[in-house]
């Protein structure tokens, strides 16, 4: 299903909440897909004696594709055509996260429409983890 | 740096959406995919991540008969590793020609892009590296640019 030129307006949003109470595990699932085996991810004993952090914490790159999710039920499969993001605070176990698209900009080039959207993904206290901005295809 | 050819499967393409709890059947189920816009099984947007799989020197998996930093009977099976985070990601994009497909047998080149530094409160001296990555799929058109950007802390990033 996907978005119409004619329908949008500036300032349209969709929000998601992407993942609640994050869990260890989903971290690891991510590890081993991802191919992304830092210890920092999964390995508590290291994070925490080691490299001096509270814990371990989430990928950057998952919190990426958690984020990706709202996005492609926003837009539609196949839609993008670009997709961007910075990693603006870490992600812990037990965050709840929540990712908004907000229409920046609705054009046409080419014959093709287009929209352009901010990103941004917030944990349960209000704090951006991800912003970022995307444009995708869109029908007249 | 050396090219990596990437072969998208459907069953990587299942994992990683499970990994980002993404239910839609566009990334698991090929007779749902089938009808829909996309046409088959596709990939979610930040997939191409998963390219470290076939990075035969990939420094963040552990390799036989080499040290890991991680830990095992100590907190880190590398001595002498000083108290800092390492590397974190600091930005990803991605430039799509069209969505990458199970069945495509990619060929990704990456290059070194910028390099820049700035002062931080939370974490002192940061160094950020860009790496450009071309993603051509197997009749050598371009399908994606991925543009990471790592960042080196001086010391763990302050959580207050």
């Amino acid at each position: 299903m996907a978005l119409k030129a004619s329908a949008l307006k500036i300032g349209d949003n969709h929000s998601e909440c992407v993942v609640e109470n994050l869990s260890r595990t989903q971290i690891v699932q991510y590890a081993g897909v991802s191919g992304d085996y830092n210890p920092l991810h999964s390995d508590e004993v290291y994070t925490t004696q080691i490299a001096g952090y509270p814990s371990v914490f989430a990928h950057g790159m998952l919190t990426m594709g958690l984020t990706s999710k709202m996005l492609t039920n926003y837009v539609g499969d196949g839609r993008l055509t670009k997709f961007g993001v910075r990693f603006t605070n870490q992600v812990w176990p037990g965050d709840t996260l929540q990712s908004t698209a907000t229409v920046e900009a609705i054009r046409e080039e080419g014959g093709q429409h287009y929209v352009d959207l901010k990103l941004t993904t917030v944990n349960q206290d209000g704090k951006e983890v991800v912003s970022g901005s995307a444009t995708a295809r869109v029908d007249a | 740096m050396a090219k990596i050819t990437f072969p998208v499967e459907a069953t990587h393409i299942m994992m990683f959406a499970r990994a980002i709890g993404d239910t839609n059947p566009v990334y698991h189920d090929a007779e749902a995919a089938k009808k829909t816009e996309a046409g088959g099984i596709i990939a979610p947007p930040s997939f191409a991540q998963a390219v470290a799989q076939f990075d035969p020197d990939y420094h963040l998996r552990p390799r036989p008969g080499q040290k890991w930093f991680g830990s095992g009977k100590t907190p880190s099976g590398v001595e002498g590793k000083p108290a800092s985070s390492g590397g974190l990601h600091a930005e990803q994009h991605y430039e799509y020609v069209r969505p990458l497909r199970a069945g495509d047998v990619l060929t990704c080149e990456t290059t070194p892009g910028k390099t820049w530094e700035r002062e931080s409160k939370r974490a002192g001296k940061l160094t950020f590296r860009e790496r450009v990555t071309e993603y051509r799929d197997q009749k050598g058109e371009l399908v994606m640019i991925a543009r990471g950007v790592g960042v080196t802390t001086e010391r763990p990033v302050d959580q207050g």
